[in-house]
């Protein structure tokens, strides 16, 4: 990510011809893998996102059980046809930074304790990338905790936000990714208004800086209803 | 131990009787790994870490052409802990090499421009390679400072044609920055600096910020799994702007 | 038309707690109570709870069950109780005789897939779970097969004082035993019938008139 001499902002509005703080088309379903306990479909724009939930089962090797609670294992990932050139199956360094960060930014919401020696596993498939890739991932392992009746004391929403020829953008798209000041990536509790992920690279202000996280937490507030909807629209439809 | 330290940080007080904003006995040394372009040591309390810097030639990036290359990787040997395993990095290894390289390569502390030898094929590779020796806590903020360390003291060898003459120099590796990376822990409602071994197990939270020189942000992590409220995180900043100001002149 | 009753979802406020029982599904946070799962609020003067669409089943004491023999062991049998947890039916727990372990081969009593119908005797901290054959109703279930549901869903099955269950006994003239846990037993000709009215109700269990619906099913001639 680095800047650019590239117009990114033209009289406003970004290159897709959206304002700074729009969200791009928002789509989610819930329920779409019937062989796991929870699962979802999440898209923002091109980026493309499922995830899955197995559990809470029996961990094993015996030895990983935490006697007194549960414990909660994420795998993010990117398929191969997911990017332009074409990426190599299997972890990369930045998958498994990614599968840690989700798994943390996710763990606080669980009742885990619920759930002594047994395993929550959450799978993320990036099935097209353009830009957003893991809030979008974090935005769909909620839902599917939800979908599989894990208990939590709140759902997982999460955004990017940004800075782009100087102006502070929401919901990087993938050209917006690659060429930004700065990005970062916010995940919260929306009800609680804690945050639980926070990552960002760049160069900003202390003063920008908190101007993007309350502009991210601004998001999340349209992405939690979205998710509302998405899971109870699940049981309307008869 | 860690019981006991929730105890003392509710009462005000660290185990190893710290101020809370204080950080531990700091020293670092340059230039001891001979065969290294550039090394440096940094013990921070007991923790410490060996960071060896190697220059090969290698070829840019397409979307770089005239920039060199920055690769930090870390290795959390199992000399330095009963918890790390053999093998190749874990999430904790693969994790603090990214937020050190983020910290370096977004402050663009090194003019990657001056590493170009011919634009499209050649230029200089920076390897900075990260060695936990002791680990008691606080890796992250060690190793970012180790790194920044080798950097400055690393020089780029002189090349004959396509060799590489290791024993002689053009000049100091073109370092313009020095970003300090500042790990704040919360427990409870207070926020403590420079988190040791025992304390780490029992912060909820953890916010690693990356200070350039002016007082810009460079990068940012979360770690831990725990809630930080806006409030939270602006505090926790302020300290780290303060902190990095301080550890920056022990660095020259 | 089909009506919905409002579904909830984790970290809705559903009620202040007033005193009341926080029940399953359900989580309090000083004096409100918010939902910890998606699904049905209940609210009465003694308790708040929320009924899961969905979720695996997490033992509780007391709880009548329908399990599946995994193994034989020295002292007694390891029981799939459909949760992430194996169950332990004791040797004393389930055979009423004395029993010589030195010169019995106790499968005779339970082997391997045996199905029972038994009661959840303890479940500890740790989630260590035991089961006994000694309450009324527990009986070893001889023949038929089993299916698994989504364990929330088995009150909708048996129905108000079990007229659901006797419902589809009735028209299919199969034996039923709907286990807490989501394991349902059943044998008969027409177990086919019964199974397809089961799933339906799994998949429509939150749904208004679902009871006309299945006695419908159930009468179509096959």
């Amino acid at each position: 990510m680095s800047e650019t001499d590239e117009k990114m902002i033209v009289d406003g509005k970004r290159l897709d011809g959206r304002l700074p703080n729009q969200l791009r088309p928002i789509k989610m379903e819930v329920k779409i893998i019937n062989r796991a306990n929870g699962s979802a479909l999440v898209n923002f724009g091109g980026t493309y996102a499922i995830a899955s939930v197995h559990g809470p089962r029996a961990l094993f090797p015996r030895w990983m059980q935490e006697s007194d609670t549960g414990i909660l294992r994420c795998r993010y990932n990117m398929a191969p046809f997911s990017v332009e050139d074409r990426k190599s199956p299997g972890p990369d360094r930045r998958s498994v930074e990614i599968s840690k960060v989700a798994r943390l930014a996710m763990e606080p919401a669980i009742f885990l304790e619920d759930f002594p020696k047994a395993t929550i596993d959450v799978f993320i498939e990036v099935l097209q990338a353009d830009g957003s890739t893991r809030v979008t991932g974090i935005n769909a392992a909620s839902l599917a905790l939800a979908d599989a009746g894990v208990p939590m004391k709140d759902l997982v929403t999460a955004c990017s936000v940004g800075k782009i020829n100087g102006t502070l953008i929401v919901d990087l798209n993938g050209k917006e990714d690659n060429n930004s000041e700065a990005d970062m990536a916010v995940a919260m509790l929306p009800t609680k208004k804690k945050i639980t992920l926070l990552q960002m690279d760049g160069v900003v202000s202390k003063e920008e800086l908190m101007t993007l996280v309350n502009l991210a937490e601004k998001s999340c507030e349209k992405i939690y209803e979205l998710q509302k909807q998405a899971l109870k629209e699940k049981y309307k439809r008869i | 131990m860690e019981k006991y330290a929730l105890e003392l940080i509710e009462k005000g007080k660290r185990i190893d009787e710290r101020k809370f904003e204080e950080i531990r006995p700091l020293t670092i040394k340059k230039g001891m790994i001979e065969k290294a372009e550039g090394s440096a040591s940094v013990k921070l309390g007991e923790t410490e870490v060996i960071v060896g810097v190697k220059l090969n030639v290698g070829e840019p990036y397409p979307d770089a052409k005239d920039e060199g290359v920055l690769i930090v990787n870390a290795e959390f040997t199992p000399l330095a802990s009963p918890d790390f395993e053999s093998g190749p990095p874990g999430e904790d290894a693969v994790e603090l090499a990214r937020v050190v390289d983020r910290g370096l390569r977004e402050s663009k502390c090194i003019e990657l421009k001056k590493l170009c030898i011919v634009p499209g094929e050649k230029v200089w590779i920076a390897f900075v390679d990260i060695h936990i020796i002791n680990h008691q806590g606080n890796l992250l903020d060690a190793a970012a400072l180790a790194s920044l360390a080798a950097l400055l003291n690393a020089k780029i060898p002189k090349l004959d044609g396509e060799n590489v003459l290791r024993k002689e120099f053009e000049g100091q590796l073109p370092v313009v920055f020095k970003p300090i990376n500042i790990t704040v822990g919360k427990v409870g409602e207070k926020f403590l600096v420079d988190p040791s071994f025992e304390e780490e197990s029992i912060l909820s939270s953890k916010l690693s910020v990356c200070v350039r020189d002016d007082e810009n942000i460079c990068a940012l992590q979360k770690q831990g799994n725990g809630e930080l409220n806006i409030e939270d995180i602006e505090k926790m900043v302020d300290i780290a702007i303060l902190k990095s100001k301080e550890i920056r002149k022990l660095v020259e | 038309m089909t009506e919905m009753k409002e579904v909830v979802l984790p970290g809705e406020f559903i009620a202040e707690r007033k005193g009341r029982k926080v029940g399953r599904g359900a989580y309090f946070e000083g004096e409100k109570v918010f939902a910890a799962v998606l699904g049905i609020p209940r609210v009465d003067e003694n308790e708040i709870s929320v009924i899961s669409l969905s979720g695996v089943y997490a033992p509780s004491i007391g709880d009548k069950i329908v399990g599946i023999i995994q193994a034989v062991e020295i002292s007694g049998w390891t029981v799939d109780v459909n949760s992430p947890y194996l169950a332990f039916l004791p040797l004393s727990e389930g055979v009423g005789e004395f029993v010589d372990t030195q010169r019995t081969d106790i499968s005779r009593f339970y082997d391997v897939n045996d199905v029972i119908s038994c009661k959840i005797s303890k479940v500890t901290k740790n989630k260590t779970v035991q089961v006994s054959m000694r309450s009324i109703g527990s009986r070893k279930l001889y023949g038929g097969i089993t299916i698994k549901v989504t364990p929330t869903k088995i009150p909708r099955i048996i129905g108000k004082g079990g007229s659901m269950i006797s419902l589809i006994k009735e028209k299919t003239g199969c034996e039923i035993t709907a286990g807490q846990n989501g394991i349902v037993w059943i044998r008969g000709e027409r177990k086919d019938k019964a199974i397809e009215a089961i799933m339906t109700i799994e998949r429509e269990s939150h749904t208004i008139g679902l009871t006309e619906k299945i006695e419908k099913m159930l009468s179509e001639v096959v």
